[in-house]
């Protein structure tokens, strides 16, 4: 039987509605998985690669330090690189923090704006959470193209099970993935 | 006048012959026969002004907007070629990453046109540019109407169909540069005289989410929007035109 | 709000006859007086001229020099063009930092003084220079300028050392200025002694069709740069059947690098009106327009002069040269700071009180322009030739230069050279023979034709300055081997980032991302893919924009690609298939460790976990 390609996903600054979507494969997943197999996934749970990898899945882009590390991570170990829905391809909702990135301080403005400033904010300490365990908050909101090299998009908010299902067969089987009309939302 | 001006004549589109009544541009001429050429600013009903440059043609080598070029006889045209569709997904390219296109949360998806000229032409690779981010007063203060210009490709349409339809001149172009915008006739819009039953304000005069009614937000379900399932071309776009006879006769080219 | 404001604006429209059309110079009087154009003013204005507010915002937010904002009782506008930056431009903005406290954009909390940056205002030839209110000033020197704010603080006015002693009419009460011409090289424009000033003389007595046949007869071509055939302009107007027609001429000199206009205003301004009144007499216009740019307004009251002195001579007004029915007279119109004014269409609009944005064509000026009515633009130096053909003859002009580019040319020359100025040649020089008169020992690069020429390197020094190669508008701009071409032509392509109307998508935005990429190669960022980057986008710039703006604002790079391909190739790196370049991670988390203070566990080697 022919070798499987070892697939691997990730989540960075985005909702897991990209992860859900692969699950809308239903069926279909059993007929991937003739193809594929996992590698690290939060679907799997591996938290590290355990091999290099032939494809791997972002979802997200970029907001703090721990996404960058994770995205260069998958670059290394991925041969290809795809970047999945709107948050991966232009920083989707997360990125609307940028539209105060012109402010002198606008990490900071987001965050008064986020725990205190907001009428509808109730936080009576005026706390803005700081664990040592959180990763730092990058100044804005970055795509995946802007910090490494990517191969393919697969556009959506999510991509639908069946735009993810075309994509990684062709992924899967060595073809270059081919988008007909309906399959290209940004929405 | 020469004998051109008194008659049809005919012009190759894409080695299709297309018969063309004087005075027409090319982009009416091409309409009339059905074939679509790709256009953002422009829409039937207005003045016809070749700025988003998206209609541009290539007219015996030279690329022009099919929008304002008038037709002219023997032109040999190239619309569909794979060199304009490489440039008009480049300008298309330049507007998504010159505003803020956020189209998951922009009540205008699914029948924005921008979006289903990204569609048509197949916008699915990573971009080479830069987003700007621009950081634009978003003005909600008209109790109906919101203006989000974060998200206005300037094509003008709601200055064209203000001015020139609904009389009002409510929306202009301020500003130069990368820094023009639309500006409003008043400090903000709810001191203008715009109202929903301006064409100005009409349901896909603002061809994206800029301009919005109020209230009337994701009203038609996914699936069942214009461009879910068909590409934009010239009989969806129909949904969008401002009747002819609305404009008034005087307005023939560009006003001073 | 101020009542006295309001007053202003309404004498500032009253002063126009509340004409729409008289936008700019209601703008300009509204500035003058309240330093500003406020949110009050442009409701006041709307009012009086009936022009929708948003219209009127629309025109004074176009223009550099109106603002929304209160600018300084003293405006100084520093020239920031490439050449002054080369020579003092810092040390100049050091010495307004330190004696007034503020950087450009900003004012003194006493409201006296602002300080702005600005595009080359024609002083090449003797930089670093400014601009203050309605004065200006080259060849300046940090001492220079504090003994300039210091006269400004103690009189209100720049001393007699910034306002007298010009160089020929430079020194006049009416220009005052200390500046200097330059002129290194007469021919027949300049003139060298024995031209009689008799052009518009024998022209009156000509018909308009012996006029067009004369300049054809000349092969005079334009000298705004894209070289069109001037009898055609001029006999494309004089066809058309209209009550009236308009002569504009286009002194709106704001191509980076070039300075000769200013000179010939200074000195010729005679030959430019008599070009102009032949050009009347040829299409039969009645209304004459002197576009001048805002940075020339210390020429205007000598230009105003010299207009009413040529009325009062019987060579402006009725019946020209005693000739009936010959009438002509021309206005200035003060343009406001907008590069692209110099594009013939925006310039019309300009006139008309409106966004100086270029209109599509057709129609074509020539058919249906300033009010609709065919209109002729021309380059001053098109109407001084104009007028000296009708005076050495179209034989005599037709015998200098070359076939294809008739007549003498003005080049303004400057940068690293010993003796910049303003050098008349017949056309078909080499560059190498303009570098050896200018003395320029050491030239490794010269910007030919300004930002939407090109840059050529020492291969290309044989070309020959005319039409049939390197057509020129007459800038000629030498580096010498210690310049960085990089931060040239980013430079140039910030001047037109900073001067495209905006009107079209790729012009807008493609000079933006130019622009990006270029400050990318110079931080050392730049892959060898940059190059293809570059190359795409400028082709879609120049094949899809609407006026020339777009279709030469890629030049630069493209010129500087092609000429100076190693400049590029030692700071690009082979693509990495992994990271982007462009993206510093460093950077993007100082924020978040000032903010949470403390050192990330990821990107920072001593991280201990406290604070950083």
């Amino acid at each position: 039987m022919k070798k499987k390609k070892r697939l691997a996903t990730a989540s960075l600054a985005g909702c897991f509605g990209c992860h859900m979507s692969l699950l809308d494969m239903d069926e279909r997943l059993l007929e991937v998985l003739e193809h594929v197999e996992f590698d690290r996934s939060p679907l799997m749970d591996f938290k590290g690669f355990r091999q290099r990898c032939d494809i791997g899945l972002i979802e997200g882009g970029c907001c703090n330090e721990d996404n960058v590390h994770v995205l260069r991570q998958f670059r290394e170990n991925c041969d290809v690189l795809v970047a999945i829905g709107q948050c991966a391809i232009m920083g989707g909702l997360p990125v609307m923090r940028n539209a105060i990135m012109h402010a002198d301080d606008p990490l900071r403005e987001c965050l008064e704006e986020a725990y205190n400033e907001s009428p509808r904010v109730l936080n009576p300490g005026n706390h803005i959470p700081n664990d040592p365990a959180l990763p730092l908050l990058l100044d804005k909101v970055y795509t995946c193209s802007e910090v490494v090299h990517i191969d393919f998009q697969i556009p959506g908010c999510p991509p639908s099970g069946d735009t993810l299902y075309q994509v990684l067969m062709a992924l899967a089987t060595g073809k270059k993935p081919e988008f007909s009309y309906g399959m290209i939302k940004y929405d | 006048m020469s004998e051109t001006l008194a008659s049809t004549f005919t012009i190759q589109v894409d080695g299709q012959t297309v018969t063309v009544q004087a005075g027409q541009s090319i982009m009416e001429a091409c309409d009339a026969a059905g074939i679509y050429i790709p256009r953002l600013c422009d829409c039937e009903g207005l003045v016809p002004q070749g700025s988003c440059r998206v209609c541009c043609v290539d007219i015996n080598g030279r690329i022009q907007a099919a929008c304002t070029q008038p037709a002219a006889p023997g032109q040999v045209i190239g619309n569909e070629t794979p060199t304009l569709n490489a440039h008009r997904r480049t300008l298309v390219e330049m507007l998504f990453h010159e505003g803020n296109h956020l189209c998951p949360i922009c009540e205008a998806s699914g029948r924005c046109e921008l979006q289903a000229m990204a569609y048509r032409l197949g916008i699915t690779q990573a971009s080479p540019y830069p987003y700007l981010q621009p950081v634009r007063p978003v003005d909600a203060s008209h109790p109906d109407i919101a203006l989000d210009n974060n998200r206005c490709i300037l094509c003008g349409r709601c200055i064209r169909a203000s001015r020139d339809i609904d009389q009002k001149h409510v929306f202009d172009y301020v500003g130069r540069g990368i820094h023009k915008r639309i500006g409003v006739s008043a400090a903000r819009l709810a001191e203008t005289d715009a109202s929903l039953e301006d064409e100005a304000i009409a349901r896909g005069t603002c061809p994206v989410g800029c301009i919005l009614r109020k209230r009337e937000g994701f009203d038609t379900p996914v699936g069942q929007r214009l461009f879910d399932r068909r590409p934009i071309d010239l009989d969806n776009a129909v949904q969008h035109h401002i009747p002819t006879q609305a404009v008034p006769a005087h307005i023939e080219s560009d006003p001073p | 709000m101020d009542n006295t404001d309001s007053v202003a604006v309404k004498e500032a429209c009253a002063r126009f006859d509340f004409d729409p059309k008289r936008l700019l110079d209601i703008l300009w009087q509204v500035q003058d007086v309240n330093r500003c154009v406020d949110a009050n003013a442009l409701t006041d204005i709307a009012q009086a001229t009936g022009l929708p507010r948003v219209s009127v915002d629309g025109v004074a937010s176009f223009y550099h020099f109106y603002s929304s904002r209160p600018k300084g009782r003293f405006a100084i506008y520093l020239c920031d063009d490439i050449v002054d930056r080369q020579h003092g431009f810092n040390d100049l903005l050091a010495v307004l930092r330190d004696e007034l406290g503020i950087a450009p954009g900003q004012i003194t909390a006493d409201g006296l003084f602002s300080v702005d940056l600005t595009p080359c205002i024609g002083l090449c030839d003797q930089p670093p220079g400014l601009l203050v209110n309605q004065y200006i000033a080259g060849s300046l020197t940090p001492a220079k300028l504090r003994r300039l704010l210091q006269d400004l603080k103690k009189d209100s006015h720049p001393g007699s050392s910034f306002t007298q002693g010009g160089e020929g009419q430079n020194g006049n009460s009416l220009i005052q200025t200390r500046l200097k011409n330059n002129i290194r090289r007469r021919g027949a424009i300049l003139g060298s002694g024995q031209l009689t000033e008799s052009g518009l003389q024998n022209a009156s007595e000509l018909s308009s069709f012996e006029i067009l046949e004369t300049l054809r007869a000349s092969g005079l071509r334009g000298r705004g740069g894209a070289g069109y055939p001037v009898w055609q302009k001029l006999d494309t107007a004089f066809r058309q059947i209209t009550a009236d027609k308009v002569v504009i001429c286009n002194a709106d000199e704001g191509e980076p690098g070039t300075f000769k206009d200013r000179v010939l205003l200074t000195e010729q301004p005679d030959l430019v009106f008599e070009g102009m009144t032949i050009a009347a007499r040829a299409t039969g216009a009645s209304q004459g327009i002197l576009y001048l740019r805002a940075e020339y307004r210390y020429l205007e009251a000598w230009l105003e002069e010299r207009l009413a002195q040529r009325r009062a001579e019987g060579l402006l007004g009725s019946h020209i040269c005693g000739t009936e029915g010959f009438n002509f007279d021309i206005r200035i119109q003060r343009g406001a700071g907008a590069y692209i004014c110099g594009e013939e269409s925006a310039l019309i609009r300009s006139c008309e009180g409106g966004r100086g944005e270029p209109t599509s064509r057709p129609p074509y000026p020539a058919i249906q322009g300033y009010k609709g009515l065919p209109t002729t633009v021309n380059n001053v130096e098109t109407f001084c030739c104009i007028a000296r053909i009708f005076e050495i003859g179209a034989t005599a002009f037709a015998r200098l230069g070359t076939p294809q580019s008739t007549g003498t040319k003005l080049f303004s020359v400057s940068g690293d050279c010993r003796k910049p100025g303003v050098y008349e040649f017949p056309f078909g020089l080499t560059v190498r023979e303009l570098l050896n008169h200018c003395q320029a020992d050491d030239a490794a690069a010269v910007v030919v034709g300004g930002p939407s020429g090109q840059i050529i390197g020492r291969n290309e020094f044989d070309r020959r300055l005319c039409f049939e190669d390197l057509a020129t508008a007459g800038a000629f701009v030498v580096f010498n081997s210690t310049r960085n071409i990089l931060e040239i032509v980013r430079a140039y392509i910030q001047f037109f980032v900073d001067e495209s109307c905006g009107y079209c998508t790729p012009c807008r935005v493609g000079n933006v991302f130019l622009l990006e990429r270029m400050d990318k190669i110079i931080a050392g960022k730049g892959e060898t893919t940059d190059i293809d980057y570059l190359r795409q986008l400028a082709d879609t710039i120049i094949e899809t924009s609407r006026c020339g703006l777009g279709h030469t604002s890629p030049r630069p790079i493209l010129s500087t690609l092609a000429n100076f391909p190693l400049v590029y190739a030692a700071l690009l790196k082979a693509p990495n298939a992994g990271s982007q370049p462009g993206f510093d991670i460093q950077k993007a988390l100082d924020e978040a460790r000032h903010l949470a203070h403390r050192g990330s566990t990821l990107y920072d080697r001593d991280y201990s976990g406290g604070v950083s």
